[in-house]
């Protein structure tokens, strides 16, 4: 069944086109990587589908409510982990946690209970009472995500999750996000090709706010005559340039 | 809820900055002992009432109230320009629960610093009486219309800028033109017909009014700084909402 389904979704600014005319269909439980240079359309789409900006033109419907009618249902259903991290600094790692879980309608128990477990699962239990501010890149990156997850949305956006962290710690977050695969329909938009190769189930290529390709890796380089993502990446891009 | 959950949020954060602890409670208290300070070292002869405790203590209170617009323009800001709004724009909370998640503690950390600046104005000369507690809510309007000014910086500018308009120049401007620091009745002309036309001396001599139990002088100040309040404070609450449901967070 599909969780997104978008049809003409297009975004403009003035006479700049950032999204055009993306017709795109995302299962439900699947792992879907959005992939583009800087400038793509990559942020400008998730944006859109989790109701931050309306689209110029076209719909997507989103577990069937569609972003132009019904955002509020859209809002309740999905959760978002931003580019940059988007933290309280003055808040405890179980003050933030808790404060989301409360916004999006968890009673006291509920949210302290949930904050117990993602905490668990994105191994932050042992940090719970420190300040957020005081926390290094990757932890900090890592309760952004738990933020994202602890209203336990059926849709989740991933704005390029691993940016600006170590080795280390994408890989520790590549496993939090693995686990989640299956359970929670995750949208990804990232630069990094062994991100996609390690993730996601399928991949979307756009460039200069057009949608090029959709596939497997599989697909894609048999698309593209290649036997690399990186390389099919490259032919599909310099194809489209 | 979700108003009670965002507010209690913002307090934290507010609450947790030493310096804002230190302007938002500290510094009236240290202007307070400043202009007793001033007013002992004072002759009787010269006949200047301007920094004694009844005149000065009500002055010092609205001037408080400033550090709201730089309490809640900062906070505003550095929530836009880290993602943490666009965080938030994205859950389930309405216009009304942002506007009020940030208004509410703001309100309610300026009547407390008014009852401590009235409370330690106590020992210094300044009955604490049910005027006092009237003073107190008097100040209310003003800080909706700071709260309003931070509100509409802080959906503009970046935290620096707003340190700027709300820390520096706003809190000089409401200052000199409140007569707490010199006295406007005396120096007249334009500076008067200028601090006049402006709510913040409204404002001060709305709580003067107030300590002094002069209830019909307090509502023709209030009437000014309540105009100037709605009117501010709505238009941070378009540009607010215009921000949330724009294409630029």
């Amino acid at each position: 069944m599909s969780a997104i389904t978008t049809t003409n979704l297009t975004k403009k600014y003035g006479q700049f086109t950032a999204v055009n005319e993306l017709n795109l269909s995302i299962n439900e439980g699947e792992l879907f990587a959005l992939l583009g240079v800087n400038g793509a359309g990559k942020t400008t789409t998730i944006k859109m589908l989790s109701c931050l900006i309306k689209p110029t033109i076209g719909d997507a419907f989103v577990l069937g409510n569609s972003i132009n009618v019904s955002p509020h249902l859209v809002k309740q259903q999905t959760n978002i982990s931003p580019q940059e991290t988007a933290v309280a600094p003055n808040l405890s790692v179980r003050e933030n946690l808790e404060m989301i879980a409360g916004i999006y309608g968890q009673n006291s128990k509920d949210a302290k209970q949930s904050t117990i477990t993602i905490s668990k699962q994105f191994g932050i239990s042992g940090i719970m009472g420190k300040k957020a501010k005081t926390l290094s890149g990757g932890m900090q990156r890592r309760l952004s995500i738990a933020m994202a997850l602890i209203s336990q949305p059926k849709i989740l956006f991933l704005d390029e999750p691993t940016l600006g962290l170590d080795v280390l710690a994408r890989r520790e977050l590549w496993a939090g996000i693995t686990s989640l695969k299956g359970k929670t329909t995750i949208i990804l938009t990232t630069h990094y090709m062994e991100e996609v190769e390690a993730l996601s189930d399928r991949i979307g290529v756009m460039s200069e706010g057009r949608l090029l390709a959709v596939g497997t890796i599989a697909e894609l380089t048999a698309q593209t005559g290649t036997t690399k993502l990186e390389d099919a990446f490259i032919a599909l891009t310099r194809g489209a340039i | 809820m979700r108003t009670s959950i965002f507010a209690i949020r913002n307090a934290k954060e507010i609450l947790r900055d030493p310096i804002n602890l230190f302007f938002g409670l500290a510094f009236p208290v240290v202007l307070l002992f400043l202009f007793s300070m001033i007013n002992s070292a004072i002759p009787p002869e010269a006949n200047n009432p301007m920094f004694e405790p009844g005149q000065m203590t009500p002055g010092v209170a609205m001037f408080g109230t400033t550090f709201m617009a730089l309490f809640s323009g900062m906070l505003l800001s550095k929530d836009r320009t880290t993602s943490f709004l666009m965080r938030l724009f994205t859950s389930p909370m309405r216009s009304v629960d942002f506007i009020l998640g940030y208004t509410l503690p703001m309100i309610i950390f300026a009547m407390v610093q008014s009852l401590i600046t009235f409370f330690i104005a106590a020992f210094l000369g300044l009955p604490f009486t049910v005027h006092t507690l009237l003073a107190v809510v008097v100040t209310i309007p003003i800080t909706l219309l700071f709260v309003g000014l931070g509100l509409l910086c802080g959906s503009l500018m970046n935290d620096k800028a707003v340190g700027g308009i709300c820390g520096a120049l706003l809190t000089n401007v409401a200052g000199w033109l409140s007569g707490v620091w010199i006295p406007i009745d005396l120096i007249g002309g334009t500076f008067k017909e200028v601090s006049g036309a402006l709510p913040f001396y409204h404002a001060a001599e709305a709580a003067r009014m107030a300590i002094k139990g002069n209830y019909s002088e307090i509502v023709q100040h209030l009437v000014i700084v309540f105009a100037y309040a709605i009117v501010v404070y709505i238009i941070a609450v378009a540009v607010f909402h215009q921000k949330m449901s724009g294409d630029k967070v």
